[in-house]
């Protein structure tokens, strides 16, 4: 998967003008928030559940050293293979060796934002491996040439006549309908085949549990049952941050992601195995544990907070920026509210640096994070990272100049009055009877679709001195 | 009672009857209405838009100009916001524990206006006289930082001759964002006209807000559009005891 890296505010308006985009956010992110909302309604102890599910992901953060060293322990015993990567690259290497040893040139996957994050695909088919996408939207997007658009629906970006077309021509099938069922059968028919030929699957993880070595995978249409446990090798690519310490962890986390993903109070298929079992599922089974800028996301005491995302997308679902732009503007596998916060910090701020400001700040992200994570506030936080790090360079800023002019206007109560005298005289080219309709500058972008109001002929203050 | 008014730059410069329709609607409930001239901006700006080291001077002199006020009461639940949720993160961003011991001491003296009707004055029906169709915007300050739930609807519901109307997804954002306006200009547009849609779609005459940084917005698409729709100030509505709009 690769995105090219153009500024937020460019891709969002690029975005904006797609019509028919909107129309398929619109109905799609409303269907499932109005899910999720009945789903989380009906329990009672939802905030409880999140307050443990903050407590048990803010631990294995905290100790993830420790958790980390345990899990290999505890999967090697278990008789599978753990390897360390610490850049996408080596873990795409593992990934092509197992494939290799197996003598195929083709694998089969689970859905998996690790794998998409790295660029698995492109990896092994830079090494003359084709990796199939198992699941019925990934596929979607697969066949399609396209870049996911969302955690969880990687093809909300399409509606059902376009998904029809693209199945359709990807798999020739004729005369294909476009009912949810005609759709699905049309893939089943094309996996089915590759589930009992191809004898390398790859998975990443939704948890891992350190205590007993265990890998856990959920999800809706089973096509993960069938990678991780026809294939004779397993390859399970998993984030350093997705580990669990104890295996009663999942009692809350299995509650709490279902619920706020897909609105489901329970989803459809739930895997967990624990290293290999002679006769009973892969005979080999790789963790790759995948670091790709972690460790450099854990340096910031308050940035790694975002590494307690459990990829449920609520917030993208709730996000009003992402309703109306979708996820290709965030240019990243990550995109939404959690994206703002995970991708420049993974990309150790040098790429999306326009993301921290691709939010209003309201909250809504907030609200319904499972584990709390306070991404306004971490929002806040990497703006300043940002403008900290653009203050070492020697261009001039304007914003930069602004801003320090501001602040000493406010630091002095004479400086601030004369200001708001200044800005009643300054206006007046500006002001057509009660409105402004366009101003210069940086504040033309307000004027743009916005009149804007002018400074009445006396403050608050002069009202106050003169009663 | 005596109340200390944290008028916010904003309003000051802005919306001067805002702050005039505070201080009316006080003095109707009998407070001693203080208005300290030193003050001048919370930090709000300078603090979302990653100049918080900037921010931290202006933190100070807030805790200072305020510090002997027992009630502060502000028409801003943004500012009132950033006291309460960002003032203790940047004394520490400061490493200052003076700074921190103060911010502790003075957030819980700071209301936003509605909260301090409802709560400390214990008050709902202020005596209020407003004869129009008013739609209800619940900022995104007022909603998720400082909960303010029903309560400026109640107020509302005491206004004689208001007739509530109500905007579909009311709690979604309007757009503003503070600088998140000019600096992503095009998707904040867009979620102005959702917001307009709705708005017209409430059949209101007027919207009316605890914060009026959500009124500029909204106030300047409703006057891009020619909509017919005007913009009021929650304190605006509750100081109106004659007939048309203030």
């Amino acid at each position: 998967v690769s995105f090219e890296q153009t500024p937020f505010p460019a891709a969002a308006a690029g975005a904006l003008a797609d019509h028919q985009l909107r129309a398929n956010l619109r109905r799609a992110t409303r269907t499932i928030r109005d899910r999720r909302a009945e789903a989380v309604g009906e329990m009672p102890d939802w905030e409880e559940l999140r307050s443990a599910g903050e407590r048990i992901k803010r631990t294995a953060i905290r100790h993830l050293d420790r958790h980390l060293e345990e899990l290999e322990r505890s999967i090697e015993r278990a008789g599978g293979t753990v390897h360390w990567a610490s850049s996408g690259e080596q873990a795409i290497e593992v990934v092509a060796a197992v494939a290799r040893s197996h003598g195929t040139d083709e694998v089969i996957k689970v859905k998996s934002l690790a794998t998409d994050e790295i660029g698995l695909n492109e990896g092994l088919a830079r090494r003359g491996i084709g990796a199939i996408e198992t699941d019925l939207a990934e596929l979607i997007v697969q066949l399609a040439g396209d870049l996911p658009s969302h955690i969880l629906v990687p093809a909300i970006h399409r509606n059902r006549a376009e998904i029809r077309d693209i199945l359709s021509a990807g798999l020739g099938v004729e005369g294909l309908g476009d009912r949810p069922a005609e759709l699905a059968e049309a893939a089943r028919r094309h996996l089915r085949s590759k589930f009992l030929s191809v004898p390398v699957g790859v998975s990443g993880a939704n948890f891992a549990v350190a205590e007993t070595g265990t890998i856990c995978v959920v999800e809706s249409e089973g096509n993960g049952r069938m990678c991780t446990t026809l294939p004779r090798a397993l390859v399970t690519v998993v984030g350093i941050e997705k580990v669990l310490p104890r295996f009663r962890d999942l009692e809350v986390m299995l509650q709490l992601l279902p619920r706020s993903s897909t609105g489901e109070r329970m989803n459809p298929y739930t895997s967990l195995w624990t290293g290999v079992t002679p006769g009973d599922g892969p005979e080999e089974l790789h963790v790759v544990l995948l670091d790709a800028g972690r460790t450099d996301v854990l340096a910031d005491p308050i940035g790694r907070d975002a590494l307690h995302c459990i990829r449920c997308s609520a917030c993208l679902n709730v996000c009003p920026v992402y309703e109306r732009v979708g996820g290709h503007a965030y240019r990243s596998v990550y995109p939404g509210p959690i994206g703002a916060i995970l991708t420049p910090q993974l990309e150790r701020m040098e790429e999306g640096r326009t993301l921290p400001w691709a939010s209003s700040l309201c909250g809504a992200c907030y609200e319904v994070c499972p584990v709390k994570i306070d991404i306004p506030s971490l929002l806040v936080h990497l703006r300043g990272r940002v403008v900290r790090e653009r203050e070492g360079s020697a261009r001039v800023d304007p914003e930069r100049m602004a801003m320090r002019a501001l602040a000493r206007t406010f630091s002095s109560r004479r400086r601030y009055e004369a200001a708001q005298r200044a800005g009643r005289i300054a206006q007046w080219p500006f002001v057509r009877g009660e409105k402004i309709e366009r101003l210069p500058g940086p504040l033309a972008a307000w004027t743009e679709g916005r009149d804007m109001r002018p400074l009445p002929p006396r403050t608050f203050r002069n009202w106050w001195r003169s009663r | 009672m005596r109340a200390a008014l944290f008028i916010t730059c904003f309003n000051d410069t802005l919306f001067p009857r805002t702050g005039q329709a505070v201080v009316e609607v006080l003095e109707r409930l009998g407070c001693e209405v203080v208005f300290p001239e030193e003050q001048t901006c919370c930090g709000q700006m300078h603090a979302n838009s990653g100049y918080q080291l900037e921010a931290v001077p202006l933190v100070r002199r807030f805790v200072e100009v305020f510090a002997e006020e027992p009630l502060i009461v502000t028409p801003s639940s943004s500012c009132a916001a950033m006291v309460h949720d960002q003032y203790p993160r940047l004394a520490e961003l400061a490493g200052d524990e003076g700074l921190a011991t103060a911010v502790r001491e003075i957030s819980p003296r700071v209301h936003e206006f509605s909260q301090l009707l409802l709560g400390p004055l214990g008050v709902e029906d202020v005596g209020a006289h407003y004869p129009h169709r008013v739609a209800y915007h619940p900022a995104c300050h007022s909603l998720r930082s400082l909960r303010l739930g029903e309560g400026p609807l109640r107020l509302l519901r005491a206004v004689e001759g208001l007739e509530l109307c109500e905007i579909e997804e009311a709690d979604s954002c309007c757009g503003f964002g503070g600088t998140f306006a000019v600096k992503n200009p095009d998707t904040s547009i867009a979620m102005l006209n959702d917001k307009l849609a709705a708005i017209r779609g409430s059949g209101a005459e007027v919207v009316c807000a605890a914060d009026n940084s959500c009124l500029l917005q909204i106030g300047g698409g409703l006057s891009r559009g020619r909509l017919g729709v005007g913009t009021v100030h929650l304190a605006e509505v509750l100081a109106s005891t004659g007939s048309g709009p203030r």
